[in-house]
């Protein structure tokens, strides 16, 4: 019986050495493994794309911290992924000034463009459609990320042209 | 530092790259920094006291008062710590000093350390802030090249080092103690206080929490000195602070403007008043917990005080107008929507409060509400209220819906009655 279970509980998977590069210098900064738990997050998050329950165990081993306490973290922050993402994240900003200006008409647009809702994955798995709370650039009112970028001043036009040109360069 | 009246911007251009150190240096910055190592620490934290700045952050304490809670140095390690956290509603003026000015933040925090005698600096930046955080860390790593950080700054016995911690969202990271649960690695729910985060923070050591633009103020003060600091303000005010305005106005943005100028000089002078077809309704002055303000207020100046009379809170000063072909009942259930989101679910007031009053406020807009639910949304607003919760997430998630019920209390009753009359544009 324990064999059973032991073979279908995730198990920590081997961190890269480009996630063990950036962790260490991470901890540089700090002087507890602690506190660099949601940067190593961050740091796997950036190189797989998401954070497995075997990327989670893996980084709590390497810092030597209970999985459950650094679980509580990941799902505490909502720009830590525990589901498999798409290759390009949207999060619509939602909050107040851009409700204002239209950010639902712009949330029906994209979800009727990429056929998903929030919280979903298109089926090419090119790009997912997260909420966000403001993003802190409210003159430039309704706004968005995609990946890294912030785009401002959004039209459903510019946000078509925004998709295409995320997706020609894959 | 040349005498201007706009020492938080003038190194501001936007479109262009900001100041690298040389440049930055060339134009009168880090002055302060060899000025402050002359100082003996208390009496830096006293000129900073003297100046009479308040936190920018929201709550408007008087910064070197904050400041001076720390206890005398026992050999340990201090700390100060950057509240990067922008993510109030409404608010989008820290973004703006760290993607265009990042030697400023910088010079402040390494001023800042000297007087708290600091040994490490952190920045608490929000991840979305991709951009300030690239300009920062091309920022330290050129203060550490010029050896303004580091051991032994300037030649001094003074040494520190800084680093940048990049947050995952969650509003509740901006209260100071939920700030430091985070940066420790823990869930960010806050501490109890006291102790507060002078005496035992970070890792149970002295630690200080001012917001960036707070911070950006201190180079000023220290280089010129507490009267050029009151020369800047207007109406019996001291220095300058950023103000700012979003909705449907002609011209939307953040200025640097004395502190005392009034709502209406932003609102008409720098922000061109109301779009064509489009009325001023009401205001939120601060950020989303703030309390609706009316057209009549708009004389006001930007002083806590004053606003505090009014019925509100000055919070960040930057403006949010709500126009009228918006519907009120339906911004407010944006905003409770928002901090029922980003409740840390500590306490059961917030945690249960919000989602419920959100529930009420969904129902009023469907056309489905009675006029009990108002009565019960005005009771929570007493639930969420200060001294009821941990923190001041709930109540100022109140602010709003407590004035909007008393302000737009018609259009409630119209809502049980009618439904929303309002389309979303």
């Amino acid at each position: 019986m324990s064999n059973l279970i032991a073979s279908t509980a995730p198990k920590a998977r081997q961190l890269t050495h480009e996630e063990i590069h950036d962790i260490e210098h991470e901890k540089t900064h700090y002087p507890y493994a602690q506190a660099v738990g949601l940067e190593a997050l961050k740091i796997v998050q950036k190189y797989q794309g998401w954070v497995s329950d075997e990327s989670l165990l893996a980084v709590a081993e390497y810092l030597k911290l209970p999985p459950d306490e650094l679980e509580g973290v990941a799902t505490f922050f909502n720009m830590i992924f525990r589901r498999p993402v798409g290759k390009h994240v949207i999060l619509l900003c939602d909050s107040v000034a851009c409700w204002m200006l239209g950010c639902d008409n712009l949330k029906a647009h994209i979800s009727s463009k990429l056929g998903i809702d929030y919280g979903q994955t298109t089926a090419d798995n090119q790009f997912t459609l997260i909420p966000v709370p403001c993003l802190g650039d409210c003159d430039k009112a309704p706004t968005m990320m995609v990946g890294d970028k912030t785009y401002r001043n959004l039209t459903p036009a510019r946000i078509d042209a925004i998709l295409a040109e995320c997706k020609a360069h894959g | 530092m040349t005498l201007t009246n706009k020492p938080l911007t003038k190194n501001i251009e936007i479109g262009r790259a900001p100041f690298n150190f040389a440049q930055y240096q060339a134009a009168g910055g880090y002055q302060s920094v060899a000025r402050a190592l002359t100082y003996k620490p208390r009496d830096l934290m006293k000129l900073v006291q003297d100046s009479g700045l308040g936190g920018r952050g929201g709550a408007g304490f008087n910064t070197g008062l904050k400041w001076s809670f720390i206890p005398e140095p026992d050999g340990g390690p201090r700390y100060l710590v950057v509240n990067a956290d922008e993510m109030e509603p409404g608010t989008f003026k820290d973004r703006l000093l760290m993607e265009h000015d990042p030697h400023l933040l910088i010079e402040g925090m390494i001023t800042a350390s000297i007087a708290l005698q600091a040994t490490m600096a952190y920045i608490f930046l929000r991840g979305e802030y991709k951009e300030a955080e690239h300009a920062l860390l091309q920022a330290i790593k050129e203060a550490y090249a010029a050896g303004v950080l580091g051991k032994n700054i300037q030649g001094s016995t003074f040494s520190l080092d800084m680093a940048l911690h990049t947050s995952a969202g969650r509003y509740i990271c901006g209260e100071e103690t939920a700030l430091i649960n985070a940066l420790e690695g823990k869930r960010a729910n806050p501490r109890f206080k006291p102790p507060f985060p002078q005496v035992s923070g970070l890792w149970g050591r002295p630690t200080l929490v001012n917001n960036v633009e707070t911070i950006c103020n201190i180079p000023g003060i220290v280089t010129n000195g507490v009267e050029w600091f009151k020369g800047l303000g207007i109406n019996g005010q001291f220095g300058t602070r950023i103000s700012g305005v979003s909705g449907r106005v002609k011209k939307p943005g953040c200025w640097e403007m004395p502190v005392g100028t009034t709502f209406r000089t932003l609102f008409e002078d720098y922000a061109g008043g109301m779009q064509d077809g489009y009325q001023l309704k009401a205001f939120l002055p601060g950020g989303g917990s703030t309390d609706f303000l009316m057209p009549e207020h708009l004389d006001l100046p930007m002083i806590p005080g004053d606003v505090a009379k009014a019925g509100s809170r000055l919070g960040t000063s930057l403006i949010m107008v709500l126009d009228d072909k918006t519907c009120p009942v339906g911004c407010i259930h944006n905003l409770i929507k928002f901090f029922a989101h980003e409740s840390c679910g500590w306490c059961t007031p917030c945690r249960d409060g919000l989602p419920w009053s959100e529930h009420m406020l969904v129902k009023l807009e469907n056309g489905e509400g009675s006029l009990k639910d108002i009565e019960i949304l005005k009771e929570m607003c007493g639930y969420m209220a200060p001294g009821n919760t941990f923190c001041a997430l709930a109540p100022g998630a109140a602010e709003p819906l407590q004035s909007g019920l008393k302000y737009f209390h018609d259009e409630f009753v119209e809502h049980v009655n009618h439904g929303c009359k309002y389309k979303q544009h």
